[in-house]
């Protein structure tokens, strides 16, 4: 959402040049239903949709509900729609949008609303419980070269802020959580697979538990990650390759059959 | 009036879920205690995710020479020689297994040339010392532990708000809290409670502390009857950023000294050389010249004569001498100092300091390969904390556990970076083995809570909601905020502590009758009103304990008393309950044993040890 480098629009951040004043259409609601609502917000130099949220709650609306920790783009709380567009509000700049417009804020769609901003993400908490952990093979050399780890620390960059499930067309609009765990999770077994001596066997879990099969490699996911993990070419493909290899690929059959080797 | 509420019943409950709650969790869960985790936010979202540049630890893989020993004495002179000796041999002693430790359970750090946990250079620490993954350590830290936990099957309670812990005959019963999303009440019985809850920094205008920072366990363990010690000392970061206005204070990683980026004032003078204390300038290069040696063999894994340089001084003096230059009118344009990082190749920035580089891009249009960032200090830290027993990290309560930045001892008056990942894991571990084995020892003998002080706690939590008139309680906070900013900041003097603690009685009134509207489903504003509370009594601690301390040092600046007084390096300050009042007072600092003392012979003593 927050622009890319080079991107901006030309004396965004030079001192004094940016509009005085801002109106931010908040969903004001819960599981039952609401609305946005307008608020007048004064705007600052530098400032982000989520200082806009919290000049509301200290003026406005005291019981306004929003998640966010650090404010810093680090803990991934403060994941929203903004203007449509998924993103974490504390990377969102106000100098971003077009001046005059009122600039929509709303709750993640694809979980369910508990108040106002705020969305009900436990499902991704569930999910995470039944991946396999971390099982360093025995005997194995804890010795590697920072090139074995690249990849693996790529993917643990993640900070969790679930807009790549928000986002995920399986999720948000076939609405098939039971069936599909989502990027955020084939990245984090990802990262498991690729650690350079993790021994465990994931592939079977990716194609019946975790449902890797119904990705479609739309990238949505990795458009919109925070972090820039290139979720779709570096983890979610190259475990779609490890589940075809295993059950699909005839030549890998044979050769199993006849060698017993996996 | 009884409100209902559910019932959980645990041998051990940790509260707060960063580093030291996971780890002692981790540890309680492992010596088969029944464990639950109460966090006021989601799982993997403590502060802890934040930290940035590194875990501290004597594992000498880049400079062989590093031991627990060097570890040992870097902390006790950071500290002012104020830190309890035990805690900070202790954590020297086990951090290196403590880092290992996380390696083990996935922690991806990164490698040396032969494919070793690399280490780099921070403020204060003798030697490459800190274990990091770029400029992500806690991200990786905090998931590894989370992940652990996780799948250890640890019972976990998010986004829930411990408001009170419950005594029985003077040993800990068990707490009640709320459901952030609900509102809804929720008692825990648990004989042994662990406080990880972390800092206070909320108390303050312009901190790099998050939302969570409002001195929650602190306050709960004081108005349980726990001490508190060393409450004066709060560090403030040298390195905030200080514009645009939105992202005041946000922290900026002191790995970018440790990489080699240099400090400047207005008029370009590199002016750290001026502030390095005279008893330890020989630690330092001498010149531009030696400093750049440094840097080069450091970039190239290389061992060398040359001495680390004077932007690596330790936090404290670093913070002193940033708000120094801007005061005597040498500051940046946004009243900070200009901290370059842009000399070096754009490659190696971007690798070594990726969420710097995208920090300063999208939040201040600063591309930080090409340009220098402009930097002041932020408050951080809190060195002060619950007192507690350094093996056992055992509260002056029976039951009572505390670990991490909540707990004192470990930095005394000025923590190094990257002693308070490694203090996590460290103490964090040894609160969870401790709580176990208490809970275990009780038997049957449990204590009880009593039912009247459960209706009388959730009539407290009720009453914002009852008041007919009051204020809202973000103005009582952003009152509170200005009044420590400006009367308990880095320097401080009796007339403007004074005046802070007269602020604070009326910030107190003002907190009791404060009002919210709406529901209790997730609503902030009531959830501030209970923070609110614990803030301005750890705020009082943290002012009364300024005023008894009539000398300068560590991060404790007095600009009435600017040296050291050699018998207030003797003892801590303690805030303990007295009634409806808090008491403070002097008391002895524990003395080293003398094989540890020797140390400390070979070498001069910082000033401040010795006045």
């Amino acid at each position: 959402m927050s622009a890319a480098p080079g991107t901006k629009p030309a004396g965004a951040a030079a001192d004094g040049a940016h509009a005085t004043e801002a109106v931010l259409s908040v969903f004001r609601g819960d599981a039952t239903g609401g609305a946005e609502v307008e608020y007048k917000v004064p705007v600052e130099p530098g400032m982000v949709v989520l200082d806009a949220v919290h000049w509301i709650q200290a003026h406005q609306a005291p019981d306004l509900a929003v998640r966010w920790n650090c404010k810093a783009a680090k803990c991934g709380s403060c994941s929203a729609e903004v203007n449509g567009k998924p993103a974490l509000m504390c990377k969102s700049r106000m100098d971003h949008f077009p001046p005059g417009k009122p600039i929509s804020v709303r709750p993640m769609k694809t979980f369910p609303v508990i108040r106002d901003l705020v969305t009900d993400v436990s499902w991704n908490y569930e999910i995470n419980k039944r991946i396999r952990p971390f099982s360093p093979r025995p005997g194995a050399q804890w010795r590697w070269q920072q090139h074995d780890i690249d990849r693996a620390q790529e993917f643990r960059k993640c900070i969790e802020c679930f807009l790549c499930q928000n986002v995920c067309h399986v999720l948000r609009t076939h609405e098939l959580k039971h069936q599909f765990a989502g990027p955020r999770f084939f990245v984090r077994i990802a990262g498991l697979e690729m650690h350079p001596i993790d021994g465990a066997d994931r592939t079977l879990d990716l194609r019946d538990q975790s449902g890797i099969g119904l990705c479609n490699i739309t990238k949505c996911c990795t458009e919109v990650c925070p972090e820039q993990i290139t979720i779709t070419d570096n983890a979610i493909i190259p475990l779609k390759e490890r589940v075809v290899d295993r059950f699909y690929d005839p030549v890998m059959k044979l050769w199993r059959m006849v060698t017993g080797k996996e | 009036m009884t409100e209902r509420y559910e019932v959980h019943e645990h041998d051990v409950l940790v509260i707060g879920a960063g580093g030291a709650g996971l780890r002692a969790a981790i540890e309680a869960s492992a010596q088969k205690a029944s464990v639950g985790l109460v966090t006021k936010s989601l799982l993997g979202k403590a502060h802890t995710v934040m930290a940035e540049g590194g875990i501290a630890a004597a594992l000498a893989h880049v400079d062989p020479q590093d031991g627990w020993e060097t570890h040992f004495q870097d902390t006790m002179k950071g500290g002012s020689f104020l830190n309890h000796w035990r805690m900070a041999q202790i954590h020297a002693q086990e951090a290196p297994d403590r880092v290992r430790e996380l390696e083990e359970w996935g922690a991806l750090f990164d490698r040396t040339a032969d494919g070793r946990i690399l280490q780099r250079a921070f403020g204060g620490h003798k030697w490459k010392r800190l274990a990091h993954v770029g400029d992500r350590t806690g991200l990786e830290m905090i998931r590894t532990l989370q992940d652990r936990g996780v799948h250890m099957g640890l019972e976990v309670y998010m986004e829930c708000t411990v408001t009170r812990l419950f005594l029985d005959g003077g040993r800990i019963a068990g707490a009640i809290a709320y459901w952030r999303e609900s509102g809804k009440l929720v008692v825990f019985r648990a004989p042994a409670v662990v406080i990880a809850t972390g800092g206070v920094g909320k108390a303050y205008k312009v901190t790099s502390n998050s939302w969570e920072y409002t001195a929650d366990g602190q306050a709960l363990a004081f108005e349980a009857g726990a001490e508190l010690i060393d409450m004066e000392f709060v560090q403030f970061h040298p390195t905030g950023m200080v514009w645009p206005p939105g992202v005041m204070g946000l922290l900026v990683t002191e790995g970018v000294r440790g990489e080699g980026g240099i400090l400047r004032n207005a008029k370009g003078e590199r002016f750290m050389w001026k502030y390095l204390p005279e008893a330890r300038r020989n630690e330092y290069a001498a010149s531009e010249e030696e400093a750049r040696r440094w840097l080069d063999a450091s970039v190239a894994g290389k061992q060398t004569d040359a001495r680390r340089p004077p932007e690596l001084s330790t936090r404290d003096n670093v913070s002193r001498a940033i708000y120094t230059e801007v005061k005597e009118g040498r500051g940046s344009p946004h009243g900070g100092a200009f901290l370059d990082i842009s000399y070096l190749p754009a490659e190696r920035v971007m690798k070594k300091l990726p969420s710097m580089y995208h920090q300063f891009l999208e939040l201040a249009d600063v591309d930080i390969t090409k340009q220098p960032m402009e930097v002041g200090p932020t408050t951080h830290y809190i060195m002060g904390g619950v007192r507690v027993n350094p093996d056992t990290a055992a509260a002056t309560v029976p039951g009572l556990f505390a670990a991490g930045e909540a707990a004192a001892g470990l930095h005394g008056a000025n923590r190094l970076g990257g002693n308070s990942l490694s203090d996590l894991v460290v103490f964090g571990r040894r609160a969870g083995e401790a709580a176990a084995a208490y809970a275990r020892g009780l038997g049957g003998n449990r204590p009880r809570i009593a039912e009247a002080e459960i209706e009388a706690e959730a009539r407290d939590l009720a009453a914002p909601f009852e008041r007919a008139g009051g204020e809202s309680p973000y103005d009582v906070h952003h009152a509170l905020q200005q009044c420590m900013n400006d009367l308990v900041g880095i320097y401080r003097t009796e007339k403007e502590l004074e005046r802070a603690i007269e602020e604070l009685a009326k910030l107190k009134a003002r907190a009791a009758k404060v009002r919210i509207v709406g529901t209790r489903i997730y609503n902030p504003g009531w959830h501030l009103c209970r923070d609110l509370r614990n803030m301005i009594l750890i705020a009082e601690a943290i002012t009364r304990s300024a005023l008894l301390r009539k000398e300068s040092r560590g991060a404790h600046s007095r600009l009435d008393y600017t040296n050291p007084d050699a018998a207030l390096g003797k003892v801590n300050h303690c805030c303990v309950r007295a009634g409806e009042t808090m008491r403070v007072s002097a008391t002895p600092l524990p003395e080293m044993p003398a094989e540890l003392k020797r140390l400390f012979e070979a070498a001069p003593q910082p000033v401040g040890a010795k006045a």
